[in-house]
């Protein structure tokens, strides 16, 4: 088989699906939109639908509460870390650092000694990621590829570490009484209803799916491009492949702080064990899943870890073996991700990108 | 274990954080060759080193036949027994770490450079038989007679795929490395009667203390430790530079490509590497269980961590760069923890490694297996 056949076999289905969408005209793409969206909104009760219900549903735990706590965050995670490692092309392995630094500030500011709304608190989370983001980031962006991985894994031991043995961030013990989102008309935020934090937080992904998508089109997106195919090359056409990649690293861990401050909202209590390594090498694994540099495939990516462990809860002890060869395989037989980036063929083709 | 290291002398924390890092330098040399021939972070060594200690573990009480105790007393043995029980420990551990970092790249590697083997097949079609198998029954023996049956057809499947396959992006290696790694650490846990266990070693040899160093107690463990390793670690060295197949390696890593073209078989140079890095993992695993007498699944991860950290900070890609920065972390982790407390001990590791690497960028030694690149 020659080489332009084995190109068209693997990158033919996923074009066939985006040019037949493409092709129809504007209303028919609008009102698919909207039909997607709103089912969508309606997730919480996918469980109560005949045949969707028996793949969706989470045995053993309640699949509102997986939805929220797991499947929401892993996709803002994963739309985050999507700015850092997909479009900038830095490998960020310590995320969960912006995540705890949202998390444990909104916890900080409503709870205890500040009493802070929840209203107030979350911007401000979300400032305190980004700044975390800039204070990492200047001194390490010098740095390229690998090493920069393992200072950033270093990074977010050290916020873990740091919360474990701070008093006033509640030590090993952790934060409780975290607070809610206020409650509007209908939708009362509380322990046994999950679903209005659903709206919230899909409403939020919407957001950032429109922000990053008219981010990813702009100059600062052709930037990061630049800089994630060819640094030395970009830095030779006179972008300023620092200042880009510092911004890269601020909104990436702006959402995670996002995402971070949402989660500590929505569980009430957070310890310094929700914020392991591990969950940094899963958020990773649900970007590289899903598809790098593409926003479809990331959130595919980040449904799939954060649902996959618990639909087969079943198989117990061993559902992580089941994920590990899971991932394996996928790698092996689709390395581009399930939905891969649209202009991939161009980037990922040899391994002399690597640099 | 933490807080009496803030008691201690100077010396006894030189001596104790050498006996540590060496260790660690001797995990760190398996990423760093890994990385010096693929540009790979090796996420999976860390479990390679796991399965090592393991391997220790049935040597000593399965083929060696020793308890954890004898009469309420640890098993101590001397003289020719006690050398032949060590070294044939040794063996077995670099012989399974060995086997299981080439079963790891022909696996889980090598069909992502898209030169997918039968062998990589057959496991991967073993695999997916055994995780479908759990759909339906959870008894270990059915779940692994209905994997070998699907083995074979599937594999015949899986090769034909690999005939296509092409070189995958960076990050997807990245990706099968940490699933790999996932995958091997939860068989770890659930091997065995009892799972996620910590498995005490019977402790053969007797600790004793051999000479005070200025009220530092060198114990004959730390001893063998240090002398274990750099044997092994000059006999790699001299693998690497005076022998063809180490010319292989070092061709491999500064340029594969024209490595390729000049007639190197690049892939089995990296399995080579792989066999090396695996061997001086299970010889890291025989020192670590020698001199703290345990071991448990996850027992690889936050070693590994700090070796890979080893590695960078001594300049990765460079084999006395690993030892050097193993030494390095081994020291500073403990002389940090006398002075900040050993809760700060991780943190300590990190902050060297990022001051180092803001000076200089490419470790203490700079990067090169065997000579500068650019």
């Amino acid at each position: 088989m020659s080489l332009t056949d084995a190109f068209r076999r693997r990158t033919a289905p996923q074009l066939r699906v985006s040019n037949k969408f493409r092709s129809l005209p504007k209303s028919a793409r609008w009102s698919i939109g909207a039909i997607i969206i709103a089912a969508c909104y309606f997730t919480p009760y996918w469980p109560d639908v005949p045949v969707l219900g028996w793949i969706v549903n989470t045995p053993g735990t309640s699949f509102e509460n997986v939805l929220t706590d797991q499947i929401m965050m892993f996709i803002l995670v994963a739309l985050g870390l999507n700015v850092v490692v997909g479009f900038a092309g830095l490998l960020d392995l310590g995320y969960v650092g912006f995540y705890a630094v949202g998390a444990y500030t909104t916890a900080v500011m409503t709870s205890g000694q500040f009493s802070w709304p929840w209203i107030a608190a979350m911007p401000l989370s979300i400032l305190m990621a980004m700044i975390a983001g800039v204070v990492l980031g200047t001194p390490t962006l010098r740095l390229r590829g690998d090493y920069l991985a393992i200072v950033t894994l270093g990074f977010g031991e050290i916020i873990r570490i740091t919360a474990n043995n701070s008093d006033w961030l509640g030590g090993p013990r952790g934060i409780n009484k975290i607070a809610r989102p206020p409650s509007f008309g209908p939708f009362e935020f509380s322990v046994l209803n999950a679903k209005p934090y659903w709206y919230l937080g899909f409403t939020v992904i919407l957001i950032v799916i429109f922000a990053l998508t008219r981010l990813e089109n702009s100059r600062v997106g052709r930037a990061w491009a630049a800089v994630r195919e060819d640094e030395d090359a970009a830095e030779l056409m006179g972008v300023n492949t620092f200042k880009f990649k510092l911004w890269a690293f601020a909104i990436g861990a702006a959402i995670g702080g996002l995402a971070g401050a949402l989660y500590a909202s929505k569980v009430g209590f957070i310890n310094p064990d929700n914020f392991q390594l591990q969950l940094s090498i899963l958020f990773l694994a649900a970007v590289v899943l899903g598809g790098t540099g593409s926003m479809y495939g990331v959130i595919m990516g980040g449904i799939l870890v954060a649902w996959i462990p618990e639909r087969f809860r079943g198989f117990d002890t061993r559902r992580y073996f089941v994920f590990g060869v899971v991932l394996v395989l996928v790698m092996v037989f689709r390395p581009q991700g399930i939905i891969p980036r649209r202009t991939a063929a161009a980037g990922i083709s040899g391994k002399e990108e690597s640099e | 274990m933490r807080d009496w290291l803030i008691y201690r002398t100077f010396w006894d924390l030189t001596v104790s954080g050498v006996a540590l890092g060496l260790i660690y330098a001797l995990i760190a040399l398996g990423y760093t060759m890994v990385y010096g021939v693929l540009r790979l972070i090796n996420f999976a060594h860390s479990e390679i080193f796991m399965v090592g200690t393991f391997g220790v573990l049935i040597s000593l009480t399965q083929v060696f036949g020793i308890n954890l105790f004898e009469d309420g007393e640890y098993p101590y043995r001397s003289g020719i027994a006690l050398v032949m029980i060590l070294i044939g420990s040794t063996v077995a551990a670099m012989v399974v770490s060995g086997a299981g970092a080439v079963v790891l790249e022909r696996t889980a590697y090598r069909p992502l450079r898209g030169a997918g083997d039968t062998f990589g097949a057959v496991v991967l079609a073993f695999l997916t038989g055994l995780i479908a198998s759990f759909l339906f029954t959870d008894s270990m023996m059915t779940n692994l007679m209905i994997a070998a049956v699907i083995t074979g057809p599937l594999a015949v499947v899986y090769v034909r795929i690999f005939r296509k396959g092409r070189q995958a992006p960076r990050l997807a290696f990245l990706i099968s490395a940490i699933g790999a790694s996932m995958a091997m650490a939860e068989a770890g846990a659930t091997w065995g009667r009892d799972e996620r266990v910590m498995y005490k070693t019977p402790r053969v040899l007797e600790k004793k203390v051999l000479l005070n160093f200025y009220g530092a107690d060198v114990r004959i463990d730390y001893v063998i430790v240090a002398f274990g390793a750099i044997l092994m670690m000059t006999a790699l060295l001299l693998f690497v530079n005076r022998t063809r197949l180490g010319r292989g390696i070092r061709a491999v890593a500064q340029d594969a490509e024209t490595a390729r073209i000049l007639g190197v078989n690049v892939n089995s140079v990296i399995l080579v590497t792989f066999l090396l890095g695996g061997a001086m993992a299970g010889g890291a695993a025989m020192m670590f269980t020698l001199v703290y007498d345990q071991t448990r699944f996850n027992i690889g991860f936050l070693l590994g961590v700090k070796s890979f950290t080893a590695a960078v900070l001594g300049g990765i890609g460079n084999i006395k760069g690993a030892l050097l920065g193993g030494i390095v972390l081994g020291l500073a982790e403990n002389y940090g923890s006398a002075i900040f407390g050993g809760q700060w001990k991780d943190v300590i590791a990190f902050i060297v490694l990022l001051v180092v690497l803001m000076f200089r960028p490419t470790g203490i030694l700079g990067e090169s297996l065997g000579k500068a690149r650019v």
